[in-house]
């Protein structure tokens, strides 16, 4: 692809905007609540647009994109179903406590709520989860803009070789995120989220547009697209009738109620932006104002992802896969090419002869497609920003829990705030080396990648259970807490060792108690146990285990709660619902009321529903 | 000082705003095949444009609406719990 000098003018704009914004924050950064929390200054709407911001990492973008040419419209189930719904339970029920206790980071409120114990495993997993994703996002980054070539010329110009360009990526975007969050700490991070939004808005419209217009508008993309992908819930009453493999209840459940509220009530990540907002009613409404926008991004990422496999196979591939062997011809769907095996140089097929189709390059190939040099260094300038913005958003969750939960708690408690400033500095800067450590894991070990999503994603699947009822059931006690988060992590892998996915081998999909399989370790001396069950996708025994995962914690919290000391109600004013006042409302006008805003938003996202049925 | 968020943000619109819209001018139209034969740097351009001159005209115009916390009873009585918990460390003092 070839960029000319407009789209690197664009991007060296964009880049002194935001190392500009950096060393201007730098000047009001005083206190250690500066720097973690913004001081809790943040404005509701600006706060709402960084907590969907700090979520939208390209590999959202890209993701978003893919699904959407692989399942059509039903990838804002993602959104509709498994945002909306969650985003306005956080803002309603739950943010009076996370705000009105004053904690700092999520797991500072398991601590007030439960325990120690309960606060230490929270932190840390969440630690070292937060890096590992920084370093993902990092790897996935300079992946990409090594398959575009992006750099190449530049580097040819230079006398660089090019095999240089992936770790120049990673270098480079770490020093651009690493200065703007060590000088400015949240609010850099939040002001560079809002400043992407507004990037990925720019970039990606005219994109929209412009294929809309070419087949002919909404309509004409339903009468050409792939069948049933203007449909959300068709063919949804059994996982076989659907491409996803998933059957609504296990939808709704897995996806749209834990998997969901397990993500936008509980990840610091995205409640940290609510925290930093400037009053209680702002922290309210921030979740609120993100929803909408929220609500409509799949026009945004996932019609892109639709109209790429709808056009049609004759038009020219935009980036043709440089790596292929010369005779070999690649197999297509609109402007989507075959997959190609990066070590071979061979087109892949699934195991049952079909093209396997490379469905990451759906947004970056309708980016090349539509848009001319100008509006293209836009559209990837918005895309760069998406990733160091979601490395951001890790980085500043880390320094944060990092300092706070595990720092001042575990190693050197009482020392002088100015202390705990200088120390989320260094932790700024380690967690960005980390972060590079694990992006060049991702790039040697891929499944050792692999293999820590899986246990996180055992981690994560229960953890809201722990949430419902620490926020409304008083008599939930610490040890309940703790041993609920152990055995719902337990029971997703027990559930992930018993079942597995149509067309999967017993490994890193799952089944793997039940003895062989890829993993040597994993080899038992004990028979074999049968399988328990075959999931029609990956997505679904994904679904499923978070609905095992979730109701086991559910369940074995409320029993150890019974079983051991409840607190004083004395000391849980604040943190459970009821025995907190409700927020005041006096003086907001009806329109402003959460509940209201609540109320409209959902009415909206079902009547998107009702219309893509 | 604090600074308002949209002030940066309608700068760097305005500036890419204007850029595009310049080389959407001089540009050759040949560029323009793939838009469907739409001259898209310049009309996206000036739509940027705009959109950097409200937003920083907004962001000029509105002094902060932030309020101390100890302003507003819902700020005061938020300090007196976290003073009971101390869970925060060296706060500012109203007045720093």
């Amino acid at each position: 692809m070839t960029l000319t000098a407009i789209d690197w003018l664009i991007m060296a704009v964009y880049l002194v905007f935001v190392l500009g914004i950096g060393f201007w924050l730098r000047r009001s950064i005083r206190t250690s609540t500066d720097f973690f929390l913004s001081g809790r200054s943040i404005p509701a709407w600006v706060a709402g647009l960084a907590f969907i911001s700090a979520n939208l990492g390209a590999q959202e973008v890209i993701g978003m994109g893919a699904s959407g040419a692989k399942y059509g419209i039903a990838t804002s189930h993602f959104y509709w179903i498994g945002a909306i719904p969650a985003m306005v339970f956080v803002g309603i029920f739950m943010m009076p406590f996370y705000y009105g206790s004053r904690a700092r980071s999520v797991p500072e409120y398991l601590k007030l709520r439960f325990d120690e114990k309960t606060r230490g495993f929270n932190a840390i997993t969440f630690a070292v989860m937060t890096v590992f994703s920084s370093g993902i996002s990092m790897y996935a980054m300079a992946k990409i803009i090594q398959s575009l070539h992006l750099f190449d010329a530049a580097f040819n110009w230079a006398g660089v070789p090019t095999e240089r360009v992936f770790d120049a990526s990673v270098v480079i975007s770490s020093l651009i995120v690493l200065v703007y969050i060590f000088l400015g700490g949240l609010t850099s991070a939040i002001y560079n989220e809002v400043l992407q939004f507004f990037l990925i808005v720019a970039g990606f419209l005219p994109l929209v547009w412009l294929g809309l217009k070419n087949l002919g508008g909404l309509h004409g993309l339903a009468e050409k697209a792939p069948r049933g992908f203007m449909h959300s819930w068709q063919g949804l009453a059994h996982p076989s009738t659907n491409p996803m493999g998933i059957e609504w209840f296990g939808l709704a459940m897995g996806l749209g109620f834990v998997l969901s509220f397990g993500y936008w009530c509980t990840d610091f990540l995205v409640v940290q932006r609510a925290m930093a907002a400037e009053s209680m009613s702002a922290a309210r409404r921030t979740p609120l104002i993100a929803a909408v926008p929220k609500m409509f991004f799949p026009f945004l990422v996932i019609v892109p992802g639709i109209i790429a496999v709808t056009l049609p196979s004759t038009v020219p591939l935009p980036n043709p896969a440089a790596q292929v062997a010369p005779d070999t011809k690649l197999a297509r769907q609109g402007i989507i090419p075959q997959k190609v095996d990066e070590k071979t140089g061979q087109p892949k097929f699934d195991k049952d002869g079909r093209p396997v189709f490379d469905y990451d390059l759906a947004i970056p190939n309708m980016l090349i497609y539509y848009l001319p040099t100008g509006v293209l260094g836009l559209g990837l300038t918005a895309l760069l920003a998406s990733f160091m913005s979601g490395m951001a958003g890790n980085v500043t969750a880390f320094n944060t829990v990092f300092t706070y939960d595990i720092y001042q708690s575990y190693v050197y408690p009482g020392a002088t705030d100015r202390h705990y400033l200088w120390v989320g500095r260094i932790t700024t800067v380690g967690g960005i080396a980390l972060s590079i450590v694990a992006a060049y894991a991702a790039t040697r070990f891929n499944n050792i990648m692999d293999m820590l999503q899986l246990v996180f994603g055992f981690v994560n699947a229960p953890l809201f259970a722990t949430f419902l009822l620490g926020m409304f059931w008083k008599r939930a006690t610490g040890h309940g807490a703790f041993f609920g988060l152990l055995s719902g992590t337990a029971a997703a892998a027990i559930h992930h060792g018993l079942t597995l996915p149509e067309g999967a081998l017993p490994g890193i999909k799952g089944g793997w108690l039940t003895g062989g399989g890829a993993i040597p370790i994993l080899h038992w001396p004990w028979p074999s146990i049968p399988l328990a069950h075959r999931y029609y996708s990956e997505m679904a025994a994904n679904f499923w285990m978070a609905i095992w995962a979730w109701t086991t914690c559910f369940v074995v919290t409320i029993v150890v709660s019974l079983l051991t000391k409840p607190r004083q109600d004395s000391e849980l004013v604040g943190l459970v619902y009821s025995l907190t006042e409700k927020p005041e409302e006096k003086g907001v006008p009806w329109y402003g009321r959460p509940a209201v805003i609540g109320v409209v938003v959902l009415a909206a996202v079902a009547g998107l529903n009702f219309i893509f049925w | 000082m604090r600074l308002d968020i949209r002030i940066p943000i309608g700068l760097m619109f305005a500036v890419l705003g204007a850029l595009l819209a310049a080389f959407g001018i001089f540009s050759n139209r040949a560029i323009y095949q793939r838009s469907l034969g739409i001259n898209i740097n310049l009309w996206w351009g000036l739509v940027l444009l705009a959109f950097g001159i409200v937003m920083y005209l907004l962001g000029r115009r509105e002094t902060s609406s932030a309020r101390p916390a100890d302003e507003t009873p819902e700020g005061r009585k938020m300090e007196q719990r976290e003073e009971k918990m101390e869970i925060e460390g060296r706060r500012r003092r109203p007045g720093h």
